[in-house]
């Protein structure tokens, strides 16, 4: 007879922040069947489960303490690539790594890519992560063609735009509670070099860095910016732009070349500091002086940089932390949160202004701030909508986190008021009542009657969709 | 470090040294789940401590009903802040004797019944940031002596499964105390010539002291610390002729 859930292996689970842990069954589908299989015991069980890929989420929103959690990783395999058509189809615990390294050698790099490459592509798609380029592209969702669905009941599902489009509008950016993605289909874009062609400029001021964007955003492919959270006055919101756009063909020499994968990969020190140490150096700096002489460094290094042109390999562009796997050390034992406001493009400056003073008044400040572009996508509950996101990490310890959830609830009382949202890959804070103001109750009432009709049993759960109501 | 529990877990709690770890952990107002094989001796000892003992009758070697069992009795206590992992037994072994089903049994009880019970409490504790495990090993498990191979192994085992608890938990606040009682007067030994015999009461305090310190080698009674100290720094040339 095989094991009952309860004697499953276990495993303290975390968010990508490690600010909280809980411990939770783990069981590694490997096909489509063996997920059937897990729903059909768990239901039997009566043991709820979290779908969960890399565990990239900063918060809670892959895990499931004291029940299942369903590590969809096991399911990894490419099913096709053409590379005359740049469409991939693959499992879900297919990762935006795997999906580079197979398809870039062709000329193919993924439309939407998140700051890291580990995340799994059935995770991207449930939380419809952007890249650095919402603006241009929208979210991952918008790279999808199609998907399976199983639904916790064993139906199965092929989904895309035409084909049950509501399902399709929900799923992808469902957070994981309409039922699991076994397949999917997407998208990539053409490039002809395997770099691009990048400017970072100085900012001076948060009025300075939505400037920049609105010069920029017409005419460049991808737009994020450094943000130095702790620096106050006249240089509040101050930082440093980064412009970037695809080459066009036969611009940059070296480009073929630098399509292959192998070509990609980062050298082993970062300014002089082995990568590998990286994390125990920041470590030295996390405090709030500390990371404050760190943010002026930067940012008077971005001063003196030069501004023109340069080329930059699109691993090195959008993934560089990866390269530094020890960086989250430096916010350790407790971990940190991140909180990522999305604000409409005609209060986002004033809001983050506001947010930022707030931050300084109270002494709990970001370490890092990014800013980023966001276009309206069509997902029920997208985090995008026409404005821009603020993304601040602030270090949990044992005397601060009180005072931290407090002051996270003030900025979302101002974020709400302006008619932001926030994006449960990243959140740890939102209440029931913040997800029904952010999203409002239509959109949230169409999701869970969607809910209702795929898992009437209510078999997934997650601790992000329990603490913000989605039952 | 917590100078008194307030709930704990007691495997093998039904005679001998978890008996009385049992009752002077209620002494010091401890709220204890008290787990063994023989429900009538634990339902006496249930009865005679009243209600700070809750008694749950299982087998160590029933692997897969621990994870279930260990959580029924969190949620009954609320919350756990000290598990002991007491249940062993050593089968007399005669010279010239080699017996596997004897040597199974003395891994499965000493060895994988503790990892069955501190796996689950591992995490658990480990996701909670605090909490204490404690181990009852042996002097025995320092050195393999000839009279009872299976007996030592499972001892050195339980140790050393004890010592990686300890380098992966302590990062995390949570305490692993390897207790090594020499010989105790318990049913276990009852009819053997033992030299330092000493009663379960001072074995039972010295692995509640254990727990409170975070005892690496929790020698019981101390005297054993330097004295293995020097057994097991004997050459194993010379180890293989004495009669240790």
């Amino acid at each position: 007879m095989s094991p009952s859930i309860v004697e499953f292996p276990r495993r303290v689970f975390s968010g990508y922040g490690f600010s909280s842990r809980s411990v939770s069954a783990f069981a590694t589908p490997r096909s489509t069947d063996e997920v059937r299989a897990l729903f059909t015991q768990a239901a039997r069980e009566g043991v709820r489960v979290a779908l969960r890929g890399s565990g990239r989420s900063y918060g809670d929103a892959a895990m499931n303490g004291g029940e299942l959690v369903a590590d969809m990783t096991g399911m990894n395999r490419l099913l096709a690539w053409d590379p005359a058509t740049g469409v991939a189809e693959v499992e879900p615990g297919y990762t935006v790594q795997d999906l580079w390294r197979s398809t870039l050698g062709d000329g193919w790099w993924p439309g939407v890519v998140p700051g890291t490459m580990f995340p799994t592509l059935g995770g991207c798609a449930a939380m419809n992560i952007h890249g650095k380029n919402h603006y241009r592209m929208g979210g991952i969702g918008d790279q999808i063609l199609e998907f399976d669905l199983v639904t916790p009941r064993g139906e199965l599902y092929t989904v895309s735009r035409l084909e049950h489009p509501e399902l399709f509008h929900a799923v992808i950016s469902g957070f994981g509670m309409l039922g699991t993605i076994t397949r999917l289909k997407l998208k990539l874009k053409r490039i002809h070099g395997g770099r691009l062609k990048v400017r970072q400029l100085p900012a001076r001021s948060l009025q300075e860095q939505f400037a920049l964007f609105e010069q920029h955003e017409g005419s460049s492919d991808y737009l994020v910016s450094w943000v130095d959270c702790i620096s106050g006055g006249a240089g509040l919101g101050r930082g440093q732009v980064h412009v970037a756009r695809y080459t066009a063909e036969g611009e940059d020499p070296d480009g073929k070349a630098l399509l292959d994968p192998a070509r990609q990969d980062l050298p082993g020190t970062m300014l002089g500091v082995p990568r590998s140490l990286v994390g125990t150096v920041l470590k030295m700096f996390a405090f709030n002086f500390g990371m404050r002489m760190v943010n002026l460094g930067k940012y008077l290094a971005s001063t003196a940089s030069p501004t023109s042109e340069y080329l930059q390999g699109h691993v090195a562009f959008h993934f560089l932390l990866d390269y530094i796997p020890t960086w989250r050390a430096a916010y350790e034992p407790e971990g940190f949160i991140q909180y990522q406001p999305f604000v409409p493009r005609e209060h986002a400056r004033e809001v983050f202004s506001q947010l930022l003073r707030l931050n300084q008044a109270r002494g709990l400040v970001s370490y890092l701030g990014v800013l980023k572009r966001y276009r309206p996508d069509e997902f029920l509950l997208s985090h995008a909508l026409d404005g821009y996101s603020l993304a601040m990490d602030f270090p949990v310890t044992r005397s601060n986190r009180e005072a931290l959830w407090k002051m996270c609830g003030e900025m979302t009382e101002i974020v709400l008021a302006a008619g932001g949202r926030f994006y449960p890959a990243k959140d740890s804070v939102l209440r029931p009542e913040d997800f029904r103001r952010a999203w409002g109750q239509e959109r949230v009432s169409r999701f869970q009657a969607l809910r209702r009709a795929m898992d009437p049993d209510q078999l997934l759960r997650t601790e992000w969709a329990a603490r913000v109501g989605v039952e | 470090m917590a100078s008194s529990f307030g709930t704990a877990l007691v495997i093998g709690a039904s005679s001998g040294i978890g008996e009385a770890i049992v009752r002077q952990l209620v002494a010091e107002g401890t709220t204890v789940a008290a787990v063994a094989r023989r429900g009538e001796l634990l339902e006496r000892l249930a009865a005679e401590c009243g209600d700070k003992v809750r008694p749950y009758v299982h087998d160590v070697k029933d692997y897969a009903a621990t994870p279930g069992l260990f959580d029924t009795i969190v949620s009954d206590l609320g919350q756990l802040d000290l598990l002991i992992y007491n249940s062993g037994v050593m089968p007399r072994v005669e010279e010239g004797e080699y017996n596997f089903a004897k040597d199974r049994e003395m891994m499965e009880v000493n060895v994988l019944g503790a990892m069955a019970w501190i796996n689950p409490c591992a995490a658990y504790m480990e996701a909670r940031r605090a909490g204490t495990i404690v181990g009852i090993s042996s002097v025995a498990g320092d050195r393999g002596r000839r009279g009872n191979p299976g007996y030592h192994t499972s001892k050195a085992a339980l140790t050393t499964y004890l010592e990686a608890m300890r380098n992966r938990l302590s990062r995390y606040g949570v305490t692993v105390a390897t207790v090594k009682p020499g010989p105790v007067d318990t049913p276990m030994t009852t009819g053997l010539k033992l030299p330092l015999l000493i009663k379960v009461e001072e074995a039972a305090a010295g692995a509640i002291a254990a727990a409170r310190g975070g005892a690496v080698h929790g020698y019981v009674p101390a005297v054993w610390g330097p004295i293995m100290l020097v057994i097991r720094h004997i050459p194993s040339v010379v180890f293989r002729r004495t009669n240790i």
